[in-house]
């Protein structure tokens, strides 16, 4: 046996073989086919959806015993819905936990990317709530299949129009669309669109679970992943335009925490690791 | 059915599978990158990434074919105790297996359709000799470029003309893989 403890109740990494074999497979299709959606036989998970059970059957997919596991929830290791996939983790399938950037080998992701940037050695798993982009757009599965298949994107173009045409600007600030490898468009998942240019030409596998919606998808290494725009109103990384109020960053994307009922507030990193990284080597 | 047949499998599932998996996605998501796999005894002519790769991937959901070069009576018995994969005409295959003349003429296989490119085959194509010269390739998962030893450059090349439909080579020799998917694209000329 390895090294995970022989005597728990569960398989190595909670899912059974033949659970894994299926999402593996639909890995590879993902893989072979940049930003489409494949279809996978989400199983219910020992958590409520939205909480990150496709992220959390992906990563049990491609854990190794030997893997080095990191888990955000908005940039933070520390929030609950992180901390608890962690333990589970630690847990189902023994494997090591940090909360450093640059230790991890497995990255779970809710909703952002990390600051620091990723390395070949990486693979970034996000949970994604809603995988198909034009859903809000077009709610039959049949069409968007079919708007899928004939790269027919124009309503999504249209949407982005009519944000101009309403505030000036691509007024979209999460989950922006993205074309990958000049094909299919595809949902980042809620990331920011501050992180949106981290994704092009990643060193890192990208995968991405959506567990409700039994979808899974993947970019990747070295793939051009580009942000929808217009000629006159290109894609822009917007964030706040604030300095850290903690490390005093000013190139990571920042929360707004609100400090009293009087008004006051502060900007804060997102990323808890890059701040905690930057205070201790001496900024603030 | 001999005893020898009913051996040969992974002797730690769990971890076992998830180190080849590592390794074939590894393979599949940075073409020409080849990589060790371990864990599987199949009997010959299986190569032990061969062997490998279909404990990892292959169970009774998945229709398998038979190339002439892997279709023996052993073959057969070892896939069917250590995979229970049902083995199926090619245009029924999920995964095929075989050297790249016994998978041949490969439009037999399942490329998906415009709605659903994913139901598409993955062929696992036994190779004479896997190293880093050959075909030049480039696309998603490659940086610059990269080369592999693809037996036939212009079948790779009319595969992935049809993307995103075409099926996707998992390449393997000894205990060593490489993938080639659909989305590859590839230059048979010296020069670019």
């Amino acid at each position: 046996m390895t090294a995970h403890d022989p005597g728990q109740a569960y398989n190595f990494a909670y899912l059974d073989e033949d659970t894994k074999r299926m999402i593996r497979r639909a890995i590879l299709k993902g893989l072979a086919v940049p930003g489409y959606q494949v279809p996978f036989a989400s199983r219910e998970m020992p958590m409520p959806y939205g909480w990150g059970t496709g992220g959390v059957q992906v990563t049990a997919a491609c854990l190794t015993p030997d893997d080095t596991l990191k888990v955000i929830d908005q940039g933070a290791d520390d929030t609950t819905n992180a901390v608890s996939i962690r333990g589970f983790f630690r847990r189902v399938a023994g494997v090591a936990t940090t909360e450093r950037t640059a230790e991890a080998t497995v990255i779970q992701t809710r909703h952002r990317i990390p600051e620091t940037p990723l390395t070949g050695d990486q693979i970034l798993v996000y949970q994604v709530p809603i995988p198909e982009p034009l859903r809000f757009l077009e709610p039959r599965e049949t069409e968007t299949r079919r708007m899928h298949a004939l790269s027919d994107y124009g309503l999504m173009q249209v949407r982005l129009y009519e944000d101009i045409a309403r505030h000036g600007e691509i007024a979209t600030s999460y989950a922006y669309p993205v074309k990958v490898a000049g094909h299919y468009v595809m949902d980042p998942s809620p990331i920011p669109r501050f992180d949106n240019p981290k994704m092009h030409m990643s060193a890192a596998i990208q995968l991405f679970g959506a567990g409700r919606e039994q979808r899974i998808y993947a970019v990747p290494p070295w793939t051009g992943v580009v942000s929808l725009d217009f000629d006159d109103h290109p894609f822009t990384a917007s964030k706040a335009d604030h300095p850290c109020a903690i490390c005093g960053a000013t190139d990571s994307y920042l929360d707004e925490v609100i400090t009293d009922d009087a008004g006051g507030r502060m900007f804060v990193c997102s990323d808890t690791d890059y701040c905690a990284t930057r205070q201790e080597s001496g900024h603030d | 059915m001999t005893a020898h047949l009913l051996s040969g499998g992974f002797a730690d599932p769990p971890a076992d599978a998830a180190h080849a998996f590592r390794a074939i996605m590894q393979a599949m998501a940075r073409p020409g990158t080849i990589h060790d796999v371990t864990g599987a005894r199949p009997p010959a002519p299986l190569s032990i990434a061969a062997g490998t790769a279909l404990l990892t991937l292959c169970d009774r959901t998945t229709p398998l074919f038979l190339g002439p070069s892997h279709d023996t009576a052993e073959v057969r018995a070892w896939v069917t105790f250590h995979c229970a994969a049902p083995l199926v005409t090619a245009g029924d295959a999920a995964f095929a297996l075989g050297t790249w003349d016994a998978l041949l003429p490969t439009d037999r296989f399942p490329i998906g359709n415009p709605e659903y490119p994913d139901r598409a085959a993955t062929l696992i194509v036994e190779l004479p000799a896997l190293d880093p010269v050959g075909a030049t390739l480039t696309g998603p998962g490659i940086r610059d470029t990269a080369t592999l030893p693809l037996p036939d450059p212009a079948a790779f090349a009319a595969n992935h003309a049809r993307f995103p439909l075409g099926w996707d080579a998992i390449l393997t020799c000894g205990d060593r893989v490489a993938a080639v998917p659909r989305s590859t694209a590839i230059h048979t000329g010296e020069a670019r």
